[in-house]
């Protein structure tokens, strides 16, 4: 039988009308659609999809069954090895992954796996919705107590399997609301906070406790934590400070972080202002700094804030941008500005301290560094002004720093990490932490996987 | 959950509320603060923590009604229940035996200068209290500065309640009367913090001061209070609040605090 070689398309929201609101690009396959796409797998006997997959899903058996129909069979799989695939099929990197080993692609388009993960994680939600929710597989109550902190990616998927273990979990997050990066960080129009929502009541559902305005390190320590009789704690405490460039003007007024940027239009709802209390800068002419994941999601959302014009400057080419493809070419599509081989070298501000210009110079690429990419290297006398009214520095940041600061005995990196071998373990007995706290700054596949690992070594540990 | 227990108004647009908060009173120490949100769609605002009781579990807030969520919280009754109580946060003010301790406290930065002038007293400061008004009807504790104070200066900006002038001028008493000072930590308006550093440092009198920038996260990870300290940028929630007073750039810090001054406006012509 002959190899379809194309993908079956996804549909999405039509440029024009998306960049005027905050709704879902992308809007998912049909039942047809689905099955149409599920028949192009090979059922190869490699199955070199699995290795490419963080979290090593069963990927050409749920294929094979979601082709027969048996969609419920199919999240079944998925749900094995990946609590979250509401959100893995949405934001996990699968071209650098899954579908980036796929035998297919040696012929024609790979299997869209990221797609057959979404269509059937939203079958599911909507199914419960409808239906009593599914009994879920889970072990007889163990009465130990662990404690989860932070309740991004990696901790509730380390919350997800702990629970389905028996273990009496709480999680705890700092912010009032749950889901860490994945409802302050990643926006509305990448991944549906509903969503996000539903997944976390899936956990409630499971037993899984959360205690939300907890920040671990200040009102409770992890120390406080053990004698309050928990016997575990897994430490998925994300991201922290953000990176600044260190160039003059940068804390001039207009001049954002990603990180407080995306929260205040994500978290906080600043896109409704002034139905929510919290503002948000709306520039006509707005300068993102940065070539990952984050610094499309600030450019795409600064445009939907209602910019006239957004420049995405990188000091590197388009080549060694960090970010997915698929969201470098929806930037692309809704217009963004790529300032490409360009660094900022500082802000300029009026009387009144409010950013109104960034000057930069151009880069050309030298030797690879060490991370492997050709290092940019500024173009002497090269130098020139944009105007704008608003600046997004999306660069990166360091790890939190709250628990480092409070846990004596915990071991930490130079560059601020969590020292934890590939199980999770800290220096410290019965701690464990995972994701970017352990990593740096990763992905969301990356954490959960890491949250999953330490799941099974709190296990152990506690066996 | 975190419940009302009492609440008085201190002056015009200025408020008092106890509330039951065991864990971080359990936890709170002289210079932390909490972060507050009143409703679903409210903005998360710090605000210091004028008094704490580990024994009774309770915190006190002391904040003036300037937008929304004060607004709201100002209106709230006993036995209400706040939606959302983060704290303590920021690092503990710096306690030791300094000797000859003056604190000041300008407006509503009063409130938090009462737990810290108890804490120097404890570690057997002597403490002169510097307390400014704008004028007697804004005028609130007192009584408890005085039990907390060796000495306690009361000054009002029209001098309809205790010495005329600013806290500087009765700072620059002080300071001519050649009185050994040997630290000065100052609360209140940044433009206040910004002359009594001006004034300290033509003796070189160490000046600490609590910085009340703008804020979303309190916890390391947004970057929204940002300042700039020895020409470095500084995180008031992980850095401070408390730095050293000649270190910071207070014309940048007040820009900044001046950000968002059309939306608040906007935000508060909303509520009406």
């Amino acid at each position: 039988m002959a190899v379809e070689k194309k993908a079956v398309p996804m549909r999405e929201q039509p440029v024009e009308q998306r960049i005027k609101n905050f709704d879902e690009v992308p809007l998912g396959y049909s039942e047809e659609e689905a099955i149409k796409e599920a028949s192009r797998c090979m059922q190869c006997a490699k199955k070199p999809c699995v290795q490419g997959c963080p979290v090593r899903i069963d990927i050409p058996v749920f294929i094979k069954v979601l082709k027969e129909k048996d969609f419920q069979k199919a999240i079944d799989i998925i749900h094995e090895n990946d609590s979250l695939p509401c959100m893995t099929g949405r934001v996990c990197p699968q071209e650098e992954q899954c579908q980036a080993v796929c035998v297919i692609k040696k012929m024609g388009e790979p299997i869209s796996i990221g797609r057959l993960e979404r269509f059937l994680a939203d079958w599911d939600l909507n199914n419960r919705k409808n239906k009593k929710a599914q009994e879920i597989r889970k072990a007889a109550a163990k009465n130990i107590k662990v404690a989860v902190v932070g309740s991004g990616p990696a901790g509730l998927t380390a919350a997800a399997e702990l629970a389905k273990k028996g273990y009496d979990v709480t999680v705890f997050e700092g912010y009032h609301k749950l889901g860490g990066v994945l409802v302050y960080g990643i926006p509305e129009f990448r991944l549906p906070k509903a969503i996000v929502a539903s997944e976390i009541d899936l956990l409630k559902e499971l037993g899984v406790k959360f205690a939300t305005n907890m920040l671990i390190g200040r009102a409770l320590t992890i120390e406080d934590l053990f004698q309050e009789g928990y016997k575990a704690i897994f430490i998925g405490a994300g991201a922290g400070l953000p990176d600044f460039m260190g160039i003059p003007g940068e804390n001039l007024s207009g001049i954002y972080s990603a990180n407080e940027f995306l929260t205040r239009v994500n978290l906080m709802k600043a896109y409704k202002f002034p139905e929510y209390d919290t503002p948000v800068k709306r520039g006509s002419y707005v300068a993102v700094i940065g070539g990952g994941n984050v610094a499309m999601d600030s450019a795409r959302t600064a445009l939907r804030l209602g910019a006239k014009h957004v420049y995405l400057i990188y000091r590197r080419s388009e080549k060694e941008m960090p970010a997915r493809v698929e969201e470098i070419i929806r930037a692309r599509e809704e217009g963004i500005d790529f300032r490409l081989l360009t660094n900022p070298v500082r802000y300029v501000g009026d009387e009144k301290g409010v950013v109104k210009q960034v000057e930069c110079i151009k880069m050309e690429l030298g030797q690879p560094d060490a991370s492997g990419r050709r290092r940019p290297m500024p173009i002497k006398g090269s130098e020139f002004k944009i105007d704008i009214d608003e600046a997004v520095v999306a660069i990166g940041n360091t790890p939190n720093p709250i628990i480092p600061l409070t846990t004596p005995g915990l071991k930490i990196k130079k560059d601020g990490q969590i020292e934890a071998d590939d199980w999770g373990a800290t220096s410290i007995p019965g701690v464990f932490a995972g994701g970017d706290i352990v990593t740096g700054a990763a992905t969301v596949i990356t954490a959960m996987g890491a949250g999953r690992k330490a799941a099974e070594a709190i296990d152990k540990y506690l066996s | 959950m975190f419940k009302i227990l009492d609440r008085y108004v201190l002056g015009p647009k200025m408020h008092y509320i106890l509330m039951e908060a065991p864990l971080i009173a359990k936890k709170a120490q002289a210079g932390q603060f909490v972060i507050v949100r009143m409703t679903d769609k409210g903005e998360r605002i710090p605000l210091t923590i004028a008094d704490f009781d580990r024994e009774k579990g309770t915190i006190a807030l002391v904040f003036q009604e300037v937008g929304k969520t004060t607004s709201i919280l100002a209106g709230s009754k006993i036995g209400d229940y706040l939606q959302d109580l983060l704290g303590p946060q920021g690092n503990p003010s710096e306690i030791e035996n300094y000797g000859n301790v003056v604190v000041i406290g300008g407006g509503i930065g009063v409130a938090p200068v009462y737990p810290l002038a108890r804490a120097l007293k404890e570690k057997a400061n002597t403490v002169t209290s510097i307390i400014g008004y704008r004028s007697k009807e804004h005028v609130f504790w007192e009584d408890k500065m005085k039990s907390v104070s060796d000495r306690l200066i009361i000054a009002t900006n029209d001098g309809s309640y205790g010495k005329k002038g600013f806290v500087t001028d009765m700072l620059k008493e002080l300071m001519e009367a050649r009185e050994k000072i040997d630290i000065v930590f100052a609360i209140g308006p940044a433009i206040m913090m910004k002359a009594v550093v001006e004034l300290t440092r033509t003796k070189n009198i160490k000046t600490i001061v609590s910085l009340n920038s703008l804020m979303v996260c309190s916890m390391g990870m947004c970057g929204a209070c940002r300042v700039n300290v020895a020409d470095k940028t500084k995180f008031t929630c992980m850095d401070g609040p408390d730095f050293d007073g000649y270190l910071v750039d207070f014309d940048l810090l007040m820009q900044r605090l001046d950000t968002y001054k059309t939306e608040e406006y906007s935000c508060q012509c909303n509520t009406k």
